[in-house]
């Protein structure tokens, strides 16, 4: 018998999770389905086509799993909403034009108090665009999106192992504000190949029970589930009630990380593969002697105003990069309360932004402001 | 009434017999239908045949954007509202997920052969396994009678001034012929609700759609041609006129497809 040290047991059973090189799409679908996403509901367009073709297969193996490929982004939508009335746990993705075609759908959801994950892998925009990655429908995202004042949390992953995290997170917030999550990735991050650590399988039966879902009248009074509210003093207490409920998101949900601030002199403010890609680049500059650091926000919605402001106490300068022609940057102003100086660089149309760039941009300003 | 009349209490009593009711799955709220409209008739036969085939716990309704868009405070079941047009998808995702509960839309001209033709179209393509009531009154009602994709030529409408007319609105749509081809829909009838025969048909066919759809013989849709006086700018029993004259012309009135063989409800 040999007694192993406790840590060295830790260790041991580290190894047997298994790390899978994944596609970024791929690793998303089977996160989805580990959460217990039982109904998936697409349609074909570049560059997520790889999530609705895994979850064909995934979900056809499995008894209660549902895939069915819509006729269009908006029918996959409401099929989702349909589902989601009925207490599964329910899944869409698509690329910008088709979450544009999804928002009267998520304003639906939102309005009717009902769970649901939407991914969306953006690509250049805007109209039909191209497929190449971009970060043009933060707006979209984070501003509801569709018609009326309501909001959806949105997370914004930077990593394949990420896009499964943040997307088997969301399943869980969903049902526990009743509310639509929206994973906000790109074509890059849906693309690239990376070793991922896959998370347990959720059990369904196991779930919490929801009390409002519509399965026939059984043993108890009907209900309705219902947005449509005539009077405009019910319908702005419908909006307070919203409102009381993204009070709480805000206090509970907010997400994101900061590497290298120590001693930074100044700060890059990028979400997603731009934050990724900066990251290297600061690397690089932090080598170079240049004391650049980076917070990434992680939720977009709720947005991590308290931690950049935080972070005006020791710093002045803020660099937003962002592939797409300024929208976090409007965040982030908002967040400094005019401390500070702010400035961004960005890339629009499915450029993306090499580290290079990005750090001759820093650079130069820098040593133009005698940070060093 | 006096205590001489009828002969007594004890004759009184047997002498009066219930012999009908408010069905069980509709609330006693009182509708707020434009005198005349076929919608109150409709959720009359319905409820009864929820009631008959005791499936008030088992069905889940879910109602259009349109006049009957309040439907969910007249029917005692469970409900869910749908964006214009998109009932066929949420019935798609709800019957997905509850394959051995009943689900229905219950859809107007313009929600389901305008906006959600799409929604519709595909499900029935897909077999989809539930139960559609298309109110067909040729117009929309709720926004005031605009023309609808089953205007007629040459009805009047408020967006068809001087009728409808092809070169400028183009030819009605027939929805239901359409549905017919599709492989996966099971059994498509055309009813209405102007006369107590064509009610009584009316009801009957509802209830084998439900009763298909427990089966899984696939999608099922009843069109049910209904009057709007109020819109059509007719009196109730002009209206009910109407629909036989000259409506059911253009719309004919029959089985359009029945997979299921079923002689049970010949007429």
């Amino acid at each position: 018998m040999v007694s192993v040290p406790f840590h060295a047991l830790k260790l041991r059973l580290r190894c047997i999770v298994p790390k899978v090189l994944m596609r970024g799409n791929h690793a998303l679908a089977e996160a989805a389905v580990r959460s217990g996403c039982r109904y998936y509901f697409g349609y074909p367009i570049t560059p997520q086509n790889e999530v609705p073709e895994y979850m064909s297969e995934r979900l056809s193996k499995l008894e209660d799993g549902v895939f069915i490929q819509a006729e269009s982004e908006i029918a996959s939508i409401h099929m989702v909403i349909g589902a989601s009335m009925a207490g599964g746990r329910a899944m869409t993705s698509s690329s910008s034009p088709g979450i544009s075609l999804k928002q009267e759908g998520i304003s639906f959801l939102a309005a009717l108090e009902l769970p649901a994950v939407i991914v969306n892998m953006t690509r250049g925009s805007p109209g039909l665009g191209n497929i190449a990655p971009a970060q043009s429908d933060y707006f979209q995202a984070t501003r509801g999106g569709g018609h009326g004042d309501y909001r959806t949390i949105v997370l914004a992953p930077n990593s394949c192992q990420e896009l499964a995290d943040l997307t088997y997170k969301a399943f869980d917030l969903a049902d526990k504000y009743r509310t639509p999550v929206v994973i906000l990735g790109d074509g890059m991050l849906g693309q690239m190949m990376e070793p991922v650590e896959l998370p347990p399988e959720v059990q369904i039966k196991k779930l919490p029970h929801k009390d409002w879902t519509l399965t026939g009248a059984k043993g108890r009074p009907s209900r309705f589930i219902r947005s449509l509210l005539l009077d405009p003093f019910e319908e702005e207490e419908h909006n307070w009630k919203l409102m009381r409920k993204y009070e709480r998101i805000t206090k509970e949900e907010v997400s994101w990380e900061i590497s290298f601030a120590d001693d930074a002199r100044l700060m890059v403010v990028a979400f997603g593969i731009a934050a990724r890609i900066a990251k290297g680049a600061i690397k690089r500059m932090r080598d170079e002697g240049l004391k650049v650091g980076l917070i990434r926000p992680i939720s977009l919605w709720p947005f991590p105003y308290k931690a950049i402001k935080e972070l005006t106490k020791k710093v002045r300068h803020f660099f937003v990069f962002e592939m797409n022609m300024g929208q976090m940057l409007e965040d982030v102003k908002l967040a400094l309360e005019g401390n500070g100086e702010v400035h961004f660089y960005g890339r629009p149309g499915g450029i993306i932004l090499t580290p290079l760039e990005i750090s001759r941009v820093i650079s130069s300003y820098y040593y133009q402001k005698k940070l060093g | 009434m006096g205590k001489g009349e009828g002969g007594g209490g004890q004759s009184r009593n047997q002498s009066m017999k219930k012999i009908f009711s408010r069905p069980k799955s509709l609330k006693k709220t009182p509708f707020h239908y434009c005198p005349g409209c076929g919608h109150s008739v409709l959720h009359r036969i319905i409820g009864e045949a929820i009631d008959e085939m005791n499936l008030q716990e088992k069905i889940i309704g879910i109602p259009p954007a349109g006049c009957a868009v309040l439907a969910y405070l007249y029917f005692d079941i469970d409900m869910g509202e749908a964006s214009h047009g998109r009932g066929a998808a949420l019935a798609t995702g709800m019957k997905r997920v509850l394959p051995d509960r009943i689900v229905f839309t219950y859809q107007g001209d313009g929600d389901i052969a305008a906006i959600g033709t799409a929604e519709t179209i595909h499900a029935a393509a897909r077999g989809e396994n539930f139960s559609t009531i298309f109110v067909n009154n040729g117009v929309y009602g709720m926004t005031g009678g605009q023309m609808a994709p089953t205007t007629i030529l040459g009805q009047n409408t408020t967006t068809s001034p001087g009728g409808r007319k092809q070169e400028r609105d183009g030819f009605p749509v027939n929805l239901s012929e359409m549905l017919a081809i599709a492989k996966g829909s099971a059994y498509i009838e055309r009813t209405a609700v102007n006369s107590p025969a064509n009610i009584l048909k009316t009801k009957k066919a509802i209830a084998k759609a439900f009763r298909i759809q427990m089966e899984g013989y696939g999608f099922s849709l009843i069109e049910v041609l209904s009057p709007c006086p109020t819109n059509w700018k007719m009196e109730p029993v002009e209206a009910c006129k109407w629909i036989d004259e000259v409506m059911a012309v253009h719309f004919p009135l029959g089985i359009l497809k029945d997979l299921t063989g079923d002689k049970r409800d010949a007429h």
